[in-house]
């Protein structure tokens, strides 16, 4: 008789809650690695947010803005058109037009769209600032003060600037994304510190650093593993946080997704082939463990959701 | 297992020859227990004693060869469960699934189908390897199948339920090693007898777990060790699953009948390319050895073959790029000059970001033993001095005109030092994140 060699785990992701009201999403809570339901469970399966940008963006592939081409000027229209059209569960508003290194966007001018955009759906959000560490501590604190009640995932918090934003979001209750650079230990000292500040466990979650395929994926993949395990299965408790995958802009950034059939006939297709330079990446990080997904083009999440559907349907 | 020295050592015939090459047979041993020695090294071992030491030393999961000269692919041979505990060595193989029911057109553009989706990558090509050929009733097609098949380089799969035919087919590319697809429990005898007399790799179909291990036991005890294991299960929870616990079974479990690699059938599970696309991923990721594909468009295998390319790195070594000096879209004498670090990934980017930007310029790339720009300044790898002598050396000046270099935002901090090492020339500061240079060579002057 085979008997199916399993995991011991001891360990559990926590549960964190997005958003509020009716349509407050819960994600974690696994207790063994991604899809091994033959020994453990995931009580919340893995999400995909829906990307949403602060302004109109200028270098986007055609046809990543046909879905949205109504709508792509307005970002809270943008956002409901995700939520009523494509049913998002979550929006990711990413606050690139404040980037210095890019348009570099007023603080005031970026909240204001926050709230907008926050005001226009009932769905939980994301909010995804510049990755400056300066100016995030600006721009993050004030989101968190105009969130208000929303319970908004504030982040990325960085070593340099998680104090600044930590407390605030502790002052107005909203989770926040710890970030480190593909590593483990700097994932775990992060958290360490973002709970002696005073954050609770069920409002931290990692944002790892996602790689896009191709442009080192694998760095992310093993880093996502590493922390799943030590989490489930070697008791480090500072490990046992939500992992989210920023993971739209690493993609359609990329030359591979911005090459026509016509540039290069070897590559086929280039809608299909970013829809599935995105999905295939994405299913690589669910795979290694990610929580929630960010992605942008609602053929792909369409596609990804199918699959964690079945990776998580029982019977055949 | 593996054994150690001590336990090698008394196998060995104790005395101290030295024809190994090793002053004593201890020595040898522990050069044994390292993997730095053959046991054929040593002349007199016993009979019994080389058995002992082959089958302690055999990989918990066998590897298997398909296909012939450069196309010849090995699978299986994995030693761990997750990537980063050592490294995965052997890429799963991609095959194109072509049927005796296609017309001539469509089979003819399906085999150059293979040879098209080939991508030029730093120092390698992605490309798929195999053909799977079904028969599935057009047995003189079949036939023609495998006769084309063997006026291609390829390696092959042979899915054929009827033994004679299967036996036609395999006299016709036996020099190719193709894997014949599949004892059951109704044919194992006579596959595992064809497999035996032709030496090829034979996959094993059971329908779920146990069965197949019933079926690699009854061919391993026929003296057949070249396996690939198939568990029927086509839907994509279950075989998902299916390749965990085999893995698991090998490599924890220690379970000999499980130490095989995989056949998967995305193929098999879906109408759509695009899902089909995704399952194949998930097999990417996890423990696959052969992938049938219903179809190779660029579209679709391109993205495999990029995560294939990431999931099997080598964890262990750092990513570089060849010092040098790259010309991205035709540059000339007046071209801009950047220059970066030899870490892939930044190589990558940078490159990609250039090319996106369309300006024609040359990108030099300089030895920072794989570290990033900001790590390899850290470090003292990427200061004035070594910035500047490469500059000198690396033979940028006799191709170009002017004097002006861009370097790395991140690297701000050396523009005075390597105005100092470079004189008469321009020092420019480029953006900190790539994707911010075509907007910034766009305004270069």
């Amino acid at each position: 008789m085979f008997e199916i060699s399993k995991v011991k785990y001891t360990g559990k992701i926590k549960e964190v809650t997005l958003g509020s009201g009716e349509k407050a999403v819960i994600i974690g809570g696994e207790t063994c690695y991604p899809f091994h339901l033959f020994e453990g469970e995931m009580p919340n399966t893995p999400k995909i947010a829906f990307e949403v940008w602060d302004f109109e963006p200028d270098d986007w592939q055609d046809w990543a803005i046909e879905p949205f081409r109504d709508v792509i000027g307005n970002p809270a229209a943008w956002a409901r058109k995700c939520v009523e059209v494509f049913h998002a569960e979550i929006i990711a508003l990413n606050l690139k037009g404040a980037d210095p290194n890019g348009k570099d966007r007023v603080v005031e001018e970026v909240v204001s769209v926050v709230k907008n955009v926050i005001e226009a759906v009932d769905v939980p959000v994301i909010v995804w600032g510049t990755s400056n560490d300066e100016k995030d501590a600006v721009l993050l604190r004030r989101v968190a003060e105009v969130c208000e009640g929303k319970n908004v995932a504030i982040g990325p918090l960085s070593e340099k600037n998680y104090k600044h934003i930590g407390a605030t979001a502790i002052a107005y209750n909203h989770p926040v994304l710890a970030s480190s650079p593909i590593d483990v230990n700097l994932a775990k000292q992060l958290n360490i510190l973002l709970g002696n500040l005073g954050v609770k466990d069920e409002k931290i979650l990692i944002d790892p650093t996602t790689g896009g395929l191709g442009y080192g994926l694998e760095y992310s993949y093993s880093v996502i593993e590493r922390d799943k395990m030590a989490g489930l299965t070697q008791e480090d408790i500072k490990l046992q946080y939500p992992i989210v995958c920023n993971l739209a802009q690493e993609i359609w950034k990329t030359k591979e997704a911005k090459l026509t059939q016509e540039d290069d006939p070897k590559l086929g297709d280039e809608k299909k082939r970013t829809i599935l330079l995105e999905s295939v990446s994405a299913m690589s990080m669910l795979i290694a463990g990610a929580d929630v997904v960010i992605m942008r083009h609602p053929e792909s999440i369409a596609l990804v959701q199918e699959m964690i559907k079945e990776l998580t349907s029982r019977g055949i | 297992m593996a054994l150690t020295g001590i336990q090698i050592f008394k196998l060995l015939p104790k005395t101290n020859c030295g024809e190994c090459k090793y002053p004593t047979c201890l020595a040898f041993a522990m050069a044994l227990a390292s993997s730095k020695a053959e046991i054929d090294a040593c002349p007199y071992i016993t009979d019994e004693g080389r058995l002992q030491l082959s089958e302690a030393s055999a990989p918990p999961i066998r590897q298997v060869s398909i296909g012939s000269s450069d196309y010849e692919i090995k699978i299986g041979g994995e030693t761990v469960l997750f990537r980063h505990e050592k490294t995965f060595l052997n890429q799963p193989g991609f095959a194109i699934l072509i049927s005796d029911t296609m017309d001539d057109a469509e089979i003819e553009s399906r085999f150059e189908k293979v040879n098209f989706c080939q991508y030029d990558r730093i120092g390698t090509t992605l490309r798929p390897e195999l053909v799977a050929l079904k028969a599935t009733g057009n047995d003189e097609r079949f036939i023609s199948l495998v006769k084309k098949a063997i006026e291609k380089p390829y390696g092959i799969v042979l899915i054929c339920p009827i033994i004679s035919l299967m036996k036609k087919a395999v006299e016709i590319c036996k020099a190719r090693k193709p894997l014949i697809y599949a004892a059951t429990t109704e044919n194992v005898q006579e596959l595992g007898f064809l497999a035996k007399a032709f030496n090829c790799p034979l996959a094993v179909k059971g329908n779920g777990i146990e069965e197949v291990m019933h079926l690699t036991e009854q061919l391993t005890a026929m003296g057949v060790k070249d396996l690939v294991l198939d568990t029927s299960s086509r839907g994509v929870r279950e075989s998902f699953q299916d390749q965990i616990i085999i893995r698991r079974a090998a490599l924890v479990g220690k379970n000999k009948q499980l130490g095989f690699p995989t056949i998967t059938f995305p193929c098999e599970m879906t109408d759509s390319l695009m899902k089909e696309t995704l399952i194949a991923s998930c097999f990417v990721a996890k423990y696959a050895g052969i992938i049938v594909l219903s179809d190779f468009k660029g579209e679709s295998i391109f993205p495999l073959l990029l995560q294939r390319l990431n999931i099997y790195t080598d964890p262990q070594r750092p990513m570089t790029t060849e010092q040098g000096i790259y010309p991205i879209n035709n540059p000339d004498s007046a071209s801009p000059v950047l220059i970066t670090c030899n870490f892939s990934l930044t190589y990558f980017i940078v490159s990609g970001e250039i090319e996106n930007s369309r300006i024609p310029s040359w990108l030099c790339v300089m030895d920072t033993e794989g570290l990033s720009v900001l790590t390899a300044w850290a470090a003292g790898k990427f200061l004035g001095d070594s910035v500047g002598s490469f500059i000198k050396k690396c033979g940028i000046i006799e191709k170009i005109e002017h004097r002006k270099l861009i370097i790395p935002g991140y690297a701000a901090s050396i523009l005075g030092e390597v105005e100092e090492e470079l004189p008469g020339w321009e020092i420019q500061v480029g953006p900190r994140e790539a994707v911010h240079i075509p907007a910034y060579l766009k305004m270069w002057k």
